[in-house]
């Protein structure tokens, strides 16, 4: 059977976990262990952190944070933002995180995808694609790939980057719409079903929730194999357990919550 | 003093997460590749991410393939895990040129046709045969991740619904094995680690 994950994700800047909304005017909102703790008990499938410093210093701390999650916390994480090598992929898995996700580096060395995937399997190898609705020409689809958190236009259209992804290697696509980002619109379920429909492995939908009646959409008409929100849960507007209502409610299969 | 349990270091993957479960229950547990540590436990887990090629590659170059042989063969309470636990068994439809351990009779078959590969995501546990592995974990959620499982022998104590049932951990004597990752399935996985280290517990009393 089919069971739909239900992924927080926590924004991390210099070990401490923030949330902006459309990647600017962040909010502080805690510290990754106790929240990764916190989520694990109220029965999140997964975590994702992303990590949205710059600085080198900021990538020790993420390896450092990588190692206290793990410690503390078993159920499986992803770590993406700033990993550029197989070097950097190495530290993150090596401290404890299960999966690492890559974006801009990706996009400007295809090639690191399947260096990753070679290196430490597929299954650690999350490819995030932030598409936008886009009129740049020569686009099939419409969807254009943006790197750095959005700023970036690239001339590369989404759903063909998704399925090279796949074809490079990829394990799992990590899919942000930068149209719905942090608009609390719900998910972009055209763009989602672009993409899903074209790819085999599994999608994680992303972008755009603001109540946990948004999440089956993305499910349903998006075709993902799961959901990821961030404001939602950590501001207190949604539990975990509210969003696996929803998702039941609307005839999905999750894990249910011990 | 408590058990000691051993967790092969091959080297490859994030191979670090069941240690740090043992550890979290308070096991004396070393990720190791030294033989002499590796005699002296009284428990083995062969833990395992990626593919079955490059595990069976990396436990031969490391000569950690003979030791888990000998390990498994001394009676002493073995646990392999995802990868770990399809390297058991004697040869993978995903590596055909590459010969298993062996220690398991059988071999692992790609995931049925017709569902996402890989199975990334968590799923039911259906008990068929009762096994202290298994203890107060029938119907239990736990996290799988795969593209190829073992193929039904009489070794298999468990299954999961994916696209059909499919093996999710099995036990032959002393060498017992689970598709999925307890290391990753919160409680109920902490429990399964901990039913494992209940047997070294009995095996050294």
């Amino acid at each position: 059977m089919k069971t739909v994950r239900v992924i927080p994700c926590l924004d991390v800047d210099d070990g401490r976990v923030v949330k902006g909304v459309n990647f600017v005017g962040l909010r502080d909102a805690g510290d990754p262990v106790e929240l990764a703790a916190l989520y694990d008990e109220q029965g999140a499938d997964e975590l994702v952190f992303l990590d949205i410093g710059a600085s080198h210093e900021d990538r020790d701390t993420t390896v450092e944070m990588a190692t206290a999650v793990a410690e503390k916390v078993f159920i499986p994480f992803t770590i993406g933002g700033g990993v550029r090598t197989v070097d950097d992929a190495r530290k993150l898995l090596r401290a404890g995180a299960d999966k690492v996700s890559i974006n801009s580096a990706a996009v400007s060395r295809p090639e690191l995808i399947t260096e990753i995937a070679t290196e430490f399997g597929s299954q650690c190898c999350v490819v995030a694609i932030d598409p936008r609705r886009s009129t740049t020409p020569g686009l099939s689809s419409g969807y254009e790939i943006f790197t750095r958190g959005g700023r970036q236009a690239t001339g590369i259209d989404a759903v063909e980057w998704a399925q090279k992804a796949e074809q490079l290697g990829a394990g799992e696509l990590l899919v942000t719409s930068m149209d719905r980002d942090g608009t609390y619109e719900g998910f972009d379920n055209e763009m989602l079903t672009a993409i899903t429909s074209v790819v085999n492995i599994p999608v994680i939908a992303s972008g755009g929730v603001g109540s946990v009646e948004h999440l089956a959409p993305g499910v349903i008409e998006g075709g993902a194999d799961a959901v990821l929100a961030a404001s939602i849960f950590h501001f207190g507007e949604a539990s975990v357990a509210e969003a696996k209502e929803s998702l039941t409610e609307a005839g999905l299969i999750v894990r249910p919550i011990a | 003093m408590g058990a000691k349990v051993a967790v092969l270091d091959y080297g490859i993957g994030n191979l670090h997460s069941a240690q740090k479960g043992l550890l979290h229950l308070g096991v004396d547990a070393k990720l190791t590749s030294n033989p002499a540590e590796i005699e002296a436990a009284d428990g083995v887990v062969l833990p395992g991410v990626g593919a079955f090629g490059a595990t069976m590659n990396a436990l031969e170059q490391s000569g950690l393939g003979v030791l888990a042989v000998d390990a498994a063969a001394s009676g002493r309470p073995f646990l392999g895990i995802c990868v770990g636990m399809q390297v058991l068994y004697e040869r993978s439809e995903e590596a055909p040129d590459v010969k298993g351990l062996g220690i398991l009779n059988g071999s692992v078959r790609r995931l049925p046709a017709g569902v996402k590969h890989p199975q990334m995501q968590w799923n039911q546990l259906e008990v068929t045969s009762e096994h202290p592995l298994l203890e107060g974990l029938d119907g239990e959620w736990f996290y799988f991740v795969h593209s190829f499982a073992a193929e039904h022998t009489s070794d298999v104590i468990a299954v999961t619904d994916y696209g059909g049932p499919v093996v999710a951990a099995s036990a032959n004597d002393n060498v017992w094995a689970t598709q999925f990752h307890p290391e990753k399935s919160s409680n109920v996985g902490l429990t399964l680690v901990s039913n494992f280290v209940k047997q070294v517990e009995r095996s050294v009393a």
